[in-house]
């Protein structure tokens, strides 16, 4: 493995990029379709996120291994504002940006682990993974 | 990437032919809702099929489009939804509340058709028919 993908987050592009790189990362793990539409969507989420809160920041895509699984791990970089309640901002419907509140409950949903880091006044980094299902 | 949107009787048909930023959404929803005011159409289609994911923003725009086209007179039904960007869509939890979807462009036109009939009636009192 080893070879990642670093997607600079700046603009609306940016997240098109970033979630159209994803697709196409796990279509090379042998993700189906449908998972593919899965990593896309919780990366176009968050990926967002970035954009609105810390105007730009930097997404990590890269395939990962545990054992036999194969997996999409996508790590979202920011040093903006940070979010000082994480518990709050884990639910769905809160949003400090009259938004639908739907970014993160939703990308935690959709992947498989997910890992919120953040402090107030030096950004925010979501870890997410995505396993291949087992045949 | 711009969205063509296509004047049909009393349509207007937006056919999304690629994945599309924040701009073009929101460009999409200014174009729409000033064309629907002009042509004074009593109906508005978006077709998603191309569309590769639909996150909180593209449900939010369509959503606005929806309403703010029936606030000026038209009825908008959204086409195409692929079943990969559904089963997305209800894990992220979002919902096109209150905007109807139907599977493809022909299902479209003939939702329209039905309720700018109904809106006809319901708008203009029923002649009496001229045989008995
Ligand atoms: N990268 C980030 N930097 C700072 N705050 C964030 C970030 N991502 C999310 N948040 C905070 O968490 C809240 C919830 O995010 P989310 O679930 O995506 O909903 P929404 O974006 O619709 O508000 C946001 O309203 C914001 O306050
Ligand atoms: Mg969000």
């Amino acid at each position: 493995m080893g070879d990642e993908l670093r997607l600079p987050i700046a603009a609306d592009v940016d997240v098109v990029e970033a979630r159209q790189q994803g697709r196409a990362l796990a279509a090379v793990a042998g993700f189906s379709s449908g998972e593919q539409t899965v990593i896309a969507a919780a990366i176009s989420e968050i990926a967002r996120n970035i954009l609105m809160y810390a105007k730009k920041g930097e997404i990590i895509l890269s395939l990962v291994q545990n054992g036999d699984r194969q997996g999409v791990s996508v790590v979202a970089i920011d040093q903006g504002p940070g979010i000082t309640d994480i518990e709050r901002a884990m639910q769905y419907g809160y949003s400090t940006s009259h938004g639908v509140g739907a970014g993160l409950p939703g990308a935690k949903r959709l992947m498989d682990d997910f890992d919120l880091q953040s402090t107030p006044g030096q950004g925010t980094t979501v870890t997410m993974t995505k396993w291949r299902r087992a045949i | 990437m711009e969205v063509p949107i296509l004047r049909q009787g009393q349509y207007l048909i937006a056919s999304i032919q690629s994945a599309l930023t924040d701009a073009d959404l929101s460009h999409l929803r200014e174009a729409l809702i000033a064309q629907v005011g002009r042509s004074r159409c009593r109906g508005v289609i978006v077709d998603v099929t191309a569309l590769d994911v639909m996150d909180s923003f593209a449900v939010r725009t369509l959503r606005d489009i929806a309403h703010m086209a029936r606030l000026r007179g038209a009825e908008t039904v959204i086409v195409g939804i692929q079943p990969d960007v559904a089963f997305a869509m209800v894990q992220l939890g979002l919902t096109l509340k209150g905007v109807a979807t139907v599977l493809d462009l022909e299902e479209g036109l003939a939702f329209l058709n039905r309720r700018t009939e109904e809106r006809t009636f319901e708008t203009k009192p029923k002649k009496p028919s001229g045989r008995g």
